[in-house]
């Protein structure tokens, strides 16, 4: 042509992005933004009681073959009584986000889990985790994909925004991407390759918090790690926590609600949720537990008899508290970071 | 070094603590970056902004945290947001430093985290990248701590997990990580290393004391650049070891 287009012109040109990148992991959900908003208008928005037992929660609200992620991880404000009924009932074939440490953990290690979009399963100071190498290393997780941890917080927030995928600077380069189901592209508007992660909806999200009210206002306390953006990525919300309180609390400072109640599907009342991780300004870790564990997962034959022990053996997570006593638990009260003393 | 009076993580500590320059921001991990950190703020760099992954900017560590969502990393802090906000904070520029640890690491300075053989059949599955990859991708200076041996020390890591410079000069740009980022030191039981301006291979900066060049090079499994002037490190000082072991970790939680 022998002219410039013009402005019209231009904008009905067909551009073609490129696509300079695919990962070739496993798609373990797709990223149906459509289906999310049908499944989202369906929900209830009823703001009515949602109280049940850990036991109720997990029978009416995670099927085998879900996919389910939990937040914040293992020994920071974990859902432990919820990933305990878990186990307690064997809900098997789990596809898993993680990022974790005790909770993917224990599921390893009853070899409830048969994907893993993973960040990190390890277990910090103490190491690499034991039944991750062994679930792995035999087959028995029968898929992993690799992403890096703001990855995952990242597709969380695609699915929490709405859109199909979100544009990072992270994992570019690297195997782990490679080993990913991210795409990279040339960015249309500045030409440099740019990172997509599609949106990751959880079919069950689990999320510990400090204070709910029957209907599932929730509210945390110090960092929220990646809460408010796994709370609005998942179909089905669980939430436990250390205190139900009135709705008038909730209302009296809404600043402070991070979920709200109509994400929620079940409210669970879990004091000592956590155990033994910890929840900032209540209770501390309780170390002498979380070794038990790094001890009992070194092989699978101990690792059996510690969720014998501590999950099997008993009825529900008031029977697991029984077994530490009241004043043990009360004792982590002083060691909680930031406790007003 | 068992007639030193430190031992490899006090060393390792200390040589990193150096590091961190007053009034900067710092990414930290737990474990010998948190240690080195609250080194840091206690002896050269109280206004050393610490940043933690899951939320905790600006604590001030006086105990010692054993999880980096744990509540000592948001002690007295000035902000506790969370895992997006601190990573999409390096992603738009603020986080200088950024420090690493790995199974193995190549003389690019990329590091693997993520499994050793095959990786849909490995012969050993590591934890994965966590937060390593965000940090190796987005702050603007690198620092990898690690015990210096062959068996890390590689040509070729198996899993490049966290980017270093990739294949060389040029290549995290060409990938599209953010410009002028990048691996700065690697800090080691045997020595202090950083990377040739232009090559971008790892070349040795220092020895640790008692060590010498040819230590350094036996222990790594890849030609090592050395210049003509390799410095000697001086030793933990006995005000450094005094701090790290009655104020930093007065439990012994870690040293």
């Amino acid at each position: 042509m022998d002219r410039p287009l013009t402005k019209s012109e231009e904008a009905v040109r067909a551009e073609s992005v490129r696509i300079l990148e695919t990962g070739v992991g496993e798609l373990l959900q797709p990223p149906d933004v459509e289906a999310f908003r049908m499944w989202n208008r369906a929900k209830s928005k009823e703001m009515v009681d949602k109280r049940m037992s850990e036991a109720e929660a997990v029978r009416r609200f995670i099927k085998p073959g879900d996919y389910i992620g939990t937040e914040l991880y293992g020994t920071v404000r974990c859902p432990m009584s919820l990933v305990h009924e878990i186990v307690r009932q064997g809900v098997r074939d789990l596809r898993v986000a993680g990022q974790g440490v005790l909770e993917l953990d224990m599921l390893l290690g009853a070899s409830l889990v048969k994907a893993i979009d993973l960040t990190y399963i390890g277990l910090e100071v103490y190491g690499l985790s034991n039944c991750l190498r062994r679930e792995v290393e035999s087959g028995r997780v029968e898929t992993v994909v690799e992403w890096s941890n703001a990855g995952i917080a990242w597709r969380f927030k695609a699915a929490a925004m709405g859109v199909p995928f979100i544009p990072v600077r992270s994992m570019l380069g690297t195997d782990t991407l490679k080993f990913s189901a991210a795409k990279v592209i040339e960015d249309p508007f500045t030409g440099l390759p740019i990172a997509l992660l599609p949106a990751l909806i959880l079919d069950v999200g689990l999320i510990h918090v400090h204070r709910a009210d029957a209907c599932g206002n929730a509210q945390i306390d110090g960092i929220s790690g990646f809460a408010a953006e796994m709370a609005r990525a998942s179909k089905r919300l669980i939430i436990s926590a250390e205190e139900i309180v009135e709705t008038e609390v909730i209302r009296r400072r809404p600043d402070r609600t991070i979920i709200p109640y109509y994400l929620v599907d079940a409210v669970i009342e879990a004091p000592f949720g956590s155990h033994p991780g910890e929840m900032c300004y209540r209770y501390a870790r309780d170390e002498e537990q979380i070794r038990n564990w790094v001890e009992a997962s070194k092989t699978s034959e101990t690792t059996a008899g510690f969720l014998d022990k501590y999950i099997h053996g008993v009825t529900d997570h008031q029977a697991y508290l029984d077994l530490f006593g009241e004043a043990r638990l009360e004792g982590l009260k002083g060691g909680a970071p930031g406790r007003e003393p | 070094m068992s007639d030193q009076p430190y031992n490899a993580s006090e060393l390792l500590i200390c040589t990193a603590s150096r590091l961190m320059e007053d009034g900067t921001t710092a990414f930290i991990g737990t474990g010998i970056p948190m240690l080195a950190a609250s080194l840091a703020q206690k002896m050269h760099a109280p206004n050393l902004v610490t940043i933690f992954e899951f939320g905790g900017t600006g604590a001030i560590l006086e105990t010692l945290p054993l999880a980096v969502g744990g509540g000592c990393t948001f002690n007295r802090a000035v902000a506790a947001s969370g895992i997006r906000d601190i990573v999409e904070t390096a992603q738009r520029g603020f986080v200088e430093y950024g420090f690493l640890g790995g199974a193995q690491i190549d003389p690019y300075g990329n590091l693997n985290t993520t499994v050793i053989g095959d990786h849909d059949h490995p012969k050993v599955r590591l934890p994965g990248s966590g937060g390593g990859n965000d940090v190796g991708s987005n702050c603007w200076r690198t620092i990898a701590i690690m015990p210096h041996d062959r068996r890390r020390f590689v040509e070729k890591v198996d899993f490049i997990t966290t980017p270093g410079y990739l294949t060389g000069p040029g290549a995290r740009e060409a990938a599209g990580l953010p410009r002028g980022t990048g691996p700065y030191r690697v800090v080691t039981t045997l020595a202090l290393l950083s990377y040739h301006p232009e090559s971008k291979r790892m070349q040795l900066l220092a020895t640790q004391p008692g060590v010498s060049v040819d230590q350094v090079i036996e222990s790594t499994g890849f030609d090592l650049l050395i210049p003509d002037q390799v410095e000697a490190n001086p030793a933990p000082s006995a005000e450094e070891l005094r701090i790290l072991r009655e104020e930093v970790d007065a439990d012994g939680l870690y040293i």
